[in-house]
Formats: structure tokens, sequence, C-alpha cells
């Protein structure tokens, strides 16, 4: 596997410039558009984005993880809902920019702000972001996981697990039920 | 010399994601569309925890945000199956126009 730290510095920051001016244009298009439909393939854009800056960032599987988990499997379900209850067809719900939502947008703004002006002023984030020797390859995450963060992993999988029944036992159907509301013998 | 790309590039960057999602949550009306806002400000966080891990050289950073990904996961399946309900229920996903707890 590549270390990111020993590739040319311009290759790095041509890689970082690309990649984030396509997961910024992905999320903005993603928000702007009206159709749901659009606003999930450009969700999709900026999910791969991400990915490739992760790769520059050493975190192989975390990217891997990316596509596979976000891009794969979440936007599929989203895309699969989308088109189940017919938001694809028009039916699109008119943005109202009232007053409270534009307050509310501003004051986003301002959020941000504030976040830039704490990233900047902090001295150890002009460093070059690729550390040497810090490697994220599948088996150094899965000696951490197994070994330090075995019990959380654990508490993971029985959060997939009710996840799962949550999901099932919601999306039931109701005709199983008579009219007094108790389940049929 | 150019040097390679500073840490504080990654954190701006994940600002702007989150700060976008932010603003999509708040501005858009179709639950969808605010749930997948809400999945950019989950991608925003994990790109400065994977950042701050990477520039401190430990791998705890990445496990988080295996964590995050399993709680995305599991909150995608259950609030996907909560919004076909409502569509059931309903026969709309319009933020607006849920207002059952009221009164």
């Amino acid at each position: 596997m590549i270390d990111m730290a020993f590739v040319s510095p311009v290759f790095q920051w041509v890689v970082f410039v690309c990649a984030a001016v396509l997961a910024l244009l992905g999320a903005i298009m993603m928000v702007t558009r009206r159709n749901p439909i659009h606003s999930a393939l450009w969700l999709i854009v900026a999910f791969f984005s991400l990915a490739v800056i992760y790769l520059t960032l050493n975190a192989q599987f975390i990217a891997v993880a990316q596509v596979i988990v976000y891009a794969g499997a979440i936007m599929m379900l989203i895309i699969f809902v989308i088109m189940l209850i017919h938001l694809e067809t028009g039916s699109v719900y008119r943005t109202r920019l009232s007053g409270p939502k534009a307050v509310g947008a501003v004051i986003t703004i301002v959020l941000f702000l504030e976040i830039a002006a704490a990233v900047f002023t902090l001295r150890s984030g002009m460093g070059s972001a690729v550390a040497a020797g810090a490697s994220g390859t599948a088996a150094d995450l899965g000696a951490a996981l197994y070994g330090k963060y075995l019990f959380p992993f654990e508490i993971a999988s029985v959060l997939l697990l009710v996840g799962i029944v949550g999901a099932v036992i919601l999306a039931r159907r109701e005709k199983e039920r008579r009219v007094d509301g108790r389940p049929r013998p | 010399m150019l040097h390679g790309v500073p840490t504080s590039f990654y954190f701006a960057l994940s600002g702007a994601l989150f700060t976008i999602g932010a603003i999509g949550v708040i501005t858009r009306r179709n639950a969808i569309v605010v749930f997948m806002c809400i999945e950019l400000m989950l991608n925003g966080v994990n790109l400065t925890f994977i950042a701050a891990g990477n520039m401190l050289g430990s791998v705890d950073g990445m496990i988080f945000v295996f964590f995050i990904m399993t709680v995305a996961a599991a909150e995608a399946a259950i609030g996907l199956a909560i919004f076909v309900l409502l569509f059931r229920l309903r026969g709309s996903v319009n933020l607006d126009e849920i207002h059952l707890l009221k009164g």
C-alpha cells in the first residue's frame, strides 16, 4: 500500500483540491435540487469524493467502507424509498423561504465562520496533514477493533440487530390486525 | 519547497460540508432530503475525526468513524421505515404537514 507521506506534495494538492471541490459541488447541488432523486445522486457524488479524501489521509479501510456503506447501502435504501413513495414523479414539495428559515440559514453560516476561525488559529493545524507512519489499513484497524475496542464493537452489533428488528416491525402491514386492534389469532 | 496539504484545510472542508448540511436541514421541507442532509453532516464529522487522527498518528479516529457508520446504517433503516409508515398514514412526507405533536 502506498504511504501518502511519500507522495509528491504537488500531487497531494491536486488530488485534495479536485476532491474537495467535487465534494462541495455535490453537497451544494444536493441541497438546492428540487427533485429528491437528483439530490440523492448528487449526494453519491459527494460521498465518492469524500472517499478519495479519506484515501489521501491514509485511511484506506474507511475509504472502502465509505463507498460500500454510504454510497452503496444507505443511498440504495434512500433511493428505494424515494421511488416507493412516488416522490420522483413531480409531487415535489415547494420550499418556501420564510423569514425564520432565512434567519436560521444565516446563523448557520455564522457557525461555519466560527469553525473556520477556530481551525485557522489552531497552531498545530498548519503542519502537513499526512503524518508518516500513520496507517489505516484493515490490519491496523482490525487490531484496534478486536483488541482495545472489542466491547464497543459488540455493542454496535447489538445496535444493528435492534435496528433490523425495529425496521421490520415498523414496516409491517397493519392489515394483519383486526378491526378491534388485537392481532389475528 | 511546497509542503503537503495542512490539516486545517481538511477541517475547513468538513466544516463547510457540515454547514451545507445544516442549511439543508433548516430550509428543505421534504423529510427524505432532510435525512440526506443529516447524512452529509455526519460525513463532515467523519472527515474531522479522520484528519485529526491522522495528524496525531492514531488509529482511534478511524474507529470512531467506523462506529458512526454503524449508527448511520441503523438510523437509515429505522428512519426510512418511519418515512414509509408516515407516507402510508398521511400520504405525504412534507415536514410542514407533520404536526401531530403540536396539540
